[in-house]
């Protein structure tokens, strides 16, 4: 099955942390998405761009707005994902525990829907 | 008429169906089907010699049907052993059972049921529901909710293991200790619902003690670990005393004041029998320290003979397997009725600022100013405890202690 490890941490957190100590953290991400790759369960894996960063885009009625920022203010904030493909939930859930983002922040772990017919879809 | 046997049988028919099937709402459909038909042939012509046996093959051959039809939906393959260094097994445990392919399929479900990734409320019905075999409405009004909340709760549990792809298979030895632990927790859960009475039909609650004994009795006979060997030890011994624990007229008696002739000797005796299998084991756990002290106090002729020696020692240990206020609490009586009524106040006074707001804890200190013959001091500690305090019962008793100093 597939699972999407959402990673959400505090970006105020992060900014806290001295330059090396932020090469630490990305250091870790590294080789935790080599670890996944090694496994053979990685798909996919990104890591986003500061959440003020976002225009949420809405239409409603025909009309568009562009609003600046992410849809709602919270403490912590999406900051990347990986996109595993594993037997189980057990073993997604171990994965998550091993990321680096558990240990500051969360990891949500979704399962993703089966859909052969999603153009552009890893599933 | 035949309610008993399916209740018994149906937990594990239901569990090899879902292995079979892939799909908890298709095992339920054919294990009712199934219960329908030995209803039709046992009827004119009595149940069989051994009625699980024979509903477990019509219900085999009714899933071969469906299996023709369909595809399973969870995956309940096993999992293959980790490569990563294993903890050493508990005894009595195959540490190859995920491989030898002689699981208990009810090993399976019970895992599925508790799995960590459903609520704590989710995992305890649908264990109920599923290897207890009661009905949604009895779970309901057990747990005194509405039929209908259950039964969302049920639906949404079924709908997140197959969504989220929550495995049907006993995990691996190295998830095992922490997996088992949320078990057991599911488990003593439904034994302490029943036992704790505080509302709802006696009856009722008496069923659910006894159906918490019977499943961990069964996950003994699986996986013999120590720690569930300990918490069925601790189970029957709390339940051997049932009698004792509520008056004629429905209040709560408190153990000292127990009548002792009441509790049940072989119960006891058949308990203490248990934890003493799984202290051989050499790997000590909550439960089995929590049964150990039930055992001490069990074993006590008088209240006065209550080695409370012993019982501060067990206290001591389990503050370190689990720290946390309560135990605190309960150590702190330990000391108190061990080594002196003083240091156990001292013991309390350490506790106000995690404690403060609970009951128990005003109701402690005054049980120890009673003793002690400072009266205004209890009964302040007492009329503290009843601002606390909110269950019906328990409220009742504080009075009457309350009234009992003047």
């Amino acid at each position: 099955m597939k699972y999407l490890l959402l990673v959400y941490r505090s970006e105020a957190e992060h900014a806290k942390l001295s330059p090396t100590e932020q090469q630490a953290v990305t250091a870790d991400y590294m080789s935790y998405a080599r670890g996944l790759a090694e496994a053979k369960v990685l798909v996919g894996a990104e890591q986003l761009q500061r959440a003020s960063s976002a225009t949420t885009v809405r239409t409603r009625s025909g009309k568009t707005t562009r609003t600046d920022g992410p849809f709602a203010e919270t403490k912590e904030q999406l900051g990347g994902y990986f996109f595993i493909d594993v037997p189980n939930l057990e073993a997604a859930l171990d994965w998550a525990a091993k990321c680096p983002g558990a240990k500051q922040g969360c990891i949500e772990v979704r399962p993703i829907v089966d859909r052969a017919d999603m153009p552009g879809g890893m599933a | 008429m035949w309610a008993r046997v399916f209740r018994r049988e149906s937990g594990r028919v239901l569990a090899g169906l879902i292995r079979e099937l892939g799909d908890f709402d298709a095992a339920e459909d054919v294990l009712q089907d199934t219960l329908a038909r030995a209803v039709e042939v046992w009827t004119p012509n009595g149940a069989p010699e051994n009625p699980g046996a024979w509903l477990t093959t019509v219900a085999k051959n009714r899933a071969r049907d469906l299996l023709r039809r369909g595809a399973r939906v969870i995956e309940t393959r096993d999992e293959p052993a980790p490569d990563v260094a294993a903890p050493e097994p508990a005894p009595g445990i195959d540490p190859d059972h995920h491989t030898s392919g002689v699981v208990d399929d009810r090993l399976r479900l019970i895992f599925t049921c508790c799995h960590p990734a459903l609520a704590r409320p989710a995992q305890v019905a649908l264990t109920l529901r599923t290897l207890g075999g009661l009905t949604t409405f009895e779970i309901a009004r057990a747990f005194l909710e509405s039929e209908p909340t259950t039964a969302q709760r049920l639906v949404r549990a079924k709908k997140k293991i197959r969504e989220a792809g929550i495995g049907y298979q006993v995990p691996s030895r190295d998830r095992l200790p922490a997996r088992l632990e949320s078990v057991l927790a599911v488990l003593y859960l439904i034994f302490n619902e029943g036992y704790s009475a505080a509302a709802g039909d006696l009856l009722i609650r008496r069923e659910l003690c006894e159906e918490a004994i019977r499943l961990t009795r069964e996950l003994s006979e699986l996986l013999p670990d120590p720690e569930v060997l300990g918490l069925l030890a601790l189970m029957m011994l709390h339940h051997a005393r049932r009698d004792a624990r509520t008056s004629a007229d429905g209040e709560f008696v408190p153990l000292e004041l127990q009548d002792r002739s009441t509790w049940n000797r072989a119960e006891i005796d058949q308990g203490a029998a248990v934890l003493d299998r799984a202290l051989t084991a050499n790997r000590r756990g909550p439960y089995q320290v929590q049964a150990a002290i039930a055992a001490l106090h069990g074993t006590a002729a008088r209240a006065e003979a209550t080695d409370w020696a012993q019982i501060e020692l067990l206290y001591r240990t389990l503050r370190e397997l689990t720290p946390g206020p309560m135990v605190d609490l309960n150590h702190a009586v330990a000391v108190a009725m061990s080594q002196g009524l003083d240091a156990g106040l001292e013991r309390m006074a350490t506790l106000d600022a995690e404690l403060g707001d609970y009951y128990l804890l005003p109701a402690a200190r005054a049980d120890l100013y009673r003793r002690l013959g400072r009266r205004a001091e209890a009964a302040a500690q007492y009329r503290r405890a009843l601002e606390l305090v909110s269950n019906a019962r328990e409220r009742r008793y504080l009075e009457r202690r309350l009234a009992s100093l003047q």
